[in-house]
């Protein structure tokens, strides 16, 4: 059985101009000890799906519908006390900007040993033997648990975030963008880390990220986000070398190839669509180079391509007929 | 929060931090006067009433009234009493009472300011309408109903006073409460499954503390100066012997009209001095806590 099972989850916020279609028919799911990214451009709800996981949406955002089963328990009926159990315990995520989301008045140790304290009843002694711990699984000196957040580098709070995020030992974590913003050599180290602790806990990872290499280096599949829907999902390997959906085609040719000719990395024309009002049929057809009629007018069905690979587009279906 | 660090390191760094707040405060002159008015009235307070003796005259009518004297620094008032011995005792009623009303407004204010920043929506508004009701009402009249309510003791004097003066710091607790929350370590403490108690405790009242603090400074002059009025205008307990109660028996057995000048101006330099010395460490501490305002 699948760790985690996302079935047509969708997304709304509700703003003064209208409603934000943000995520829409997200469909996904990640086993045990597997790494799953999700990747897209900023905007195309990568986040919201993430928050969406952890029931931690804004108050102006609601689930419309769809599932999300975590070890065959529905979290989008599961009450606010219920998901307080869950997150951290269960699933967990490690924050986009690490450099806020640590309380500047209390040190390291102590806002990893609130973890421990909330959810595993440890006490004082217990607590900071388990940080020190962490800190160590995380390569930082476990004597600057008593330093304060501004006392960290960039890399090392970030690190201390992962450390936060693996306390008590979750099936799944999930890395909202865990490197950006880190230089190269920081950022390796991160994800050697993550894989490392992925293999050593069997913990379940969904990295959101927009750096395709990030992805390549580190996921076992990859799902491709565009304005609020999955237009194809793969194995990682699968998807980079024969991408079935245009965006993703795009997307990778947007990438500079190190090995190839010194060209200039084409980007993709136009602007991701304002998802208040997402245009009708295939939401790509206005950036898509491969353009037929009925990409204006209907929504692209989600065809199998091989066992594990999916994508949505219309070209795709109209092959499997032919 | 855990103890984490060790209580030995809580001290080192507690001692650091306050050796280097205390190294740009030394630096404000009007700090450090301020300072010094206040330590004197707190010593004044502690131990002064153990070494002055405050009866009336049995001897005659010639120990009343009289104007300062080597035996009498500052003169006795009506009933003999010696006005310098009054002002000394009196420094604790006043004192004790200002300060006690200050924790008072300081607890509510606080709590009023953080909820209805934290919750937001209907309680906000309820919360914010009561807190506009308190800041409109003036005050005085207000105390004075409540006291002449509840009658005159020192328990009632400073329930009234801590129940009056939380307003403006609920307002000012509340905006930056509405801030704090919005800080991805707030997120950051829900994602980690804690209540929302945990996060008011934890998260948000640690980073409004200061304002807290800086407020109580100012809060406090105000009720030393209301303990005073309530007094003066006879809302205080005529047992226990405040400046303001001075003041007010000055006023009532005639002390104008007797030119007994000694009898009112002491007590009320005393107020004057105690509002002076929390005024100038309120402004010390904004320009020691806001860097903007740090003079280089």
């Amino acid at each position: 059985m699948a760790l985690l099972e996302v079935n047509d989850l969708t997304t709304y916020y509700k703003l003064k101009e209208g409603t934000v279609k943000a995520c829409e028919g997200v469909s996904l799911h990640v086993d045990k000890g597997e790494a799953l990214g999700l990747v897209g451009e900023s905007a195309s709800g990568k986040t919201t799906v993430a928050l969406s996981l952890m029931k931690l949406i804004p108050e102006n955002a609601s689930i419309i519908g769809g599932s999300i089963k975590l070890d065959g328990k529905e979290l989008v009926t599961a009450t606010e006390e219920e998901m307080q159990k869950i997150r951290w315990k269960e699933i967990s995520i490690i924050f986009q900007g690490a450099m806020n989301a640590l309380n500047p008045v209390h040190t390291v140790g102590d806002q990893i040993a609130e973890v421990l304290k909330i959810h595993e009843k440890l006490t004082d002694k217990e607590a900071r033997q388990r940080t020190r711990d962490l800190f160590e699984k995380v390569e930082i000196d476990p004597d600057r648990v008593r330093e304060y957040p501004h006392e960290f580098s960039g890399g090392m709070r970030q690190r201390a975030m992962i450390a936060m995020a693996i306390a008590c030992n979750p099936k799944l974590v999930i890395g909202d963008e865990p490197t950006t913003a880190l230089d190269v050599m920081v950022q390796a180290q991160v994800l050697q880390l993550l894989h490392h602790l992925r293999q050593e806990i069997d913990m379940g990872l969904i990295l959101i990220t927009h750096d395709l290499s990030v992805v390549g280096e580190t996921c076992d599949k990859v799902a491709v986000m565009y304005a609020g829907r999955i237009v194809e999902l793969g194995p990682t390997e699968t998807v980079f070398t024969r991408p079935a959906h245009p965006y993703t085609r795009a997307l990778l040719a947007a990438f500079p190839d190190i090995e190839g000719e010194r060209t200039m990395a084409s980007s993709i024309p136009g602007n991701p669509p304002n998802l208040l009002y997402p245009p009708p049929g295939c939401r790509f057809h206005e950036r898509c180079s491969e353009v037929i009629p009925v990409c204006r007018e209907e929504q692209p069905p989600t065809i199998t391509i091989n066992d594990q690979h999916y994508a949505s587009c219309h070209l795709l279906s109209r092959r499997v007929k032919s | 929060m855990l103890q984490i660090v060790n209580r030995k390191d809580r001290f080192i760094l507690l001692k650091k931090n306050l050796a280097s707040f205390w190294g740009i405060y030394r630096r404000n002159t009007m700090g450090i006067a301020g300072l010094v008015i206040l330590v004197c009235f707190a010593l004044m307070a502690l131990i002064g009433p153990y070494f002055v003796t405050y009866t009336s005259a049995a001897e005659g009518i010639e120990k009343v009234l009289q104007p300062p004297s080597a035996e009498h620094w500052l003169g006795t008032d009506d009933l003999g009493r010696d006005v310098f011995a009054g002002v000394v005792i009196g420094s604790r009623i006043s004192l004790v009472v200002g300060l006690a009303a200050t924790v008072i407004s300081m607890v509510i204010g606080a709590v009023i300011g953080i909820v209805s920043g934290y919750y937001g929506k209907t309680l906000d508004a309820l919360l914010m309408r009561l807190t506009d009701i308190f800041l409109v009402i003036p005050w005085l009249p207000l105390m004075l109903v409540m006291a002449a309510l509840l009658g005159p003791s020192l328990g009632n004097i400073i329930l009234v006073i801590g129940i009056t003066g939380w307003a403006g710091t609920a307002r000012i607790i509340r905006s930056q409460t509405l801030s704090i929350k919005e800080r991805p370590y707030v997120e950051r403490a829900r994602a980690i499954g804690s209540g929302d108690l945990h996060i008011m405790l934890h998260h948000i009242l640690p980073n409004v503390f200061p304002l807290i603090f800086a407020n109580t400074i100012l809060v406090a002059a105000v009720a030393i100066l209301s303990e005073t009025t309530l007094s003066f205008l006879g809302m205080g307990d005529p047992t226990s012997i405040s400046w303001g109660m001075m003041l007010h028996f000055a006023f009532e057995m005639g002390a104008v009209a007797f030119g007994a000048w000694w009898w009112l101006i002491p007590p009320g330099i005393c107020v004057v001095l105690v509002v002076l010395g929390f005024t100038f460490i309120g402004y010390a501490l904004d320009e020691v806590l806001n860097p903007k305002l740090r003079r280089r």
